[in-house]
């Protein structure tokens, strides 16, 4: 990854941080689906899940409700970025494994390291 | 401040615009994780063929923003709050089939490490939520990036509140369908309930959205790709 698209992911995932430390702030009135189902009373239709991980994002085993939720949101922002990034770069490998191996009849593939343009078929 | 006086989990599940377990029946449910799977496949399919350089920092960007940002459930009228769905921006970040598989991912972690959204639920749960509103956000936004073609002003910011809030109001209309076949609410009661609320949330989804592509837009211009008149790109490839 070039230095300036790592700068750029490490400054969104630094906004993203910042905005779960406002997380305690959130409304905790219902929302949308959930004023519908109570004023339209089918709310107690609904189920627990049938195991709880971080229920509600509060992180477990943490008394401050707002400590907790901002834990929660933390652990999530990092699980999903980290989840999103192996896929992306694993899809990646992929498609230049792909390319590399429809440009073999044209030559020698290009090495993989050439600022990330490898098996783009170019000369 | 008020919300530390209120009890933090007044209903015995969690239940924002993420539909529980108990809402949707066996075969209602079903035909979601069907959809998911057939768009979700189609999209994993295109990402891959498109990656581009920025593309994989990006997504990542977009998937801790739009996870953050759901979090913060924002107040509407009469007691109620609305959240981000993110469809939207991912689209006009990363390209729709891309925003597709963040979307996912986003929705996949909420429903399995925090409880948000129910299991059975979790395949209409990223079809309403992922794959209808980065589809139709992008293609509306798309439109309007042809119409303010490449000009700044007020055209394209207020073409992605429409496309945002289009999202809003489909996703809810998705859903209140599907609550509908289920038998879980009559569609002449859910419907009408779930728009009129929608309308309102639909507004905070299109001021967001607007304010972080601008941001974006202000920043790093380089990062959003803008479809212009003179070289169409051929609609949602």
């Amino acid at each position: 990854m070039k230095r300036g698209y790592l700068v750029l992911l490490l400054v969104g995932l630094g906004i993203a941080l910042v905005v779960t430390l406002f997380s305690p702030l959130a409304s905790s009135e219902p929302d949308g689906l959930e004023r519908v189902a109570e004023d339209k009373a089918f709310v107690e239709k609904g189920k627990d899940a049938p195991y709880e991980v971080i229920a509600d994002y509060a992180f477990p085993w943490v008394d401050n409700e707002d400590a907790a939720t901002i834990l929660g949101g933390v652990v999530g922002v990092v699980v999903v970025a980290a989840f999103v990034l192996a896929l992306g770069l694993g899809l990646k490998a992929l498609s230049r494994r792909a390319a590399i191996a429809g440009t073999k009849l044209a030559g020698p593939a290009p090495p993989a390291s050439a600022g990330g343009k490898a098996g783009r078929g170019e000369r | 401040m008020a919300y530390i006086s209120l009890p933090a989990h007044p209903l015995p599940y969690p239940a924002p615009m993420h539909i529980p377990d108990g809402f949707l029946s066996g075969p209602v449910a079903g035909v979601g994780y069907a959809l998911a799977a057939v768009f979700v496949g189609i999209a994993v399919w295109r990402t891959n063929r498109s990656l581009g350089e920025k593309s994989v920092p990006l997504m990542g960007v977009a998937a801790a923003f739009i996870f953050a940002a759901q979090m913060m459930n924002f107040p509407v009228a009469g007691g109620t709050s609305g959240h981000l769905l993110g469809g939207t921006l991912a689209a006009i970040l990363v390209g729709p089939w891309a925003a597709i598989v963040v979307m996912t991912s986003v929705i996949g972690v909420q429903g399995l490490m925090f409880q948000d959204g129910g299991l059975s639920a979790l395949g209409f749960n990223v079809f309403n939520m992922g794959v209808i509103t980065a589809l139709v956000g992008y293609g509306v936004y798309y439109l309007a990036a042809l119409f303010a073609n490449g000009q700044r002003g007020w055209v394209l910011p207020t073409g992605i509140f429409v496309a945002s809030w289009i999202t809003v109001m489909l996703a809810a209309f998705a859903t209140s369908i599907e609550l509908a076949v289920s038998g879980t609410s009559p569609l002449h009661v859910v419907l009408p309930a779930m728009m009129g609320v929608h309308a309102l949330i639909g507004t905070g989804e299109g001021l967001i959205t607007a304010a972080a592509v601008t941001f974006v837009l202000a920043t790093r211009p380089d990062l959003i790709e803008q479809p212009q008149r003179a070289a169409p790109q051929g609609g949602l490839s």
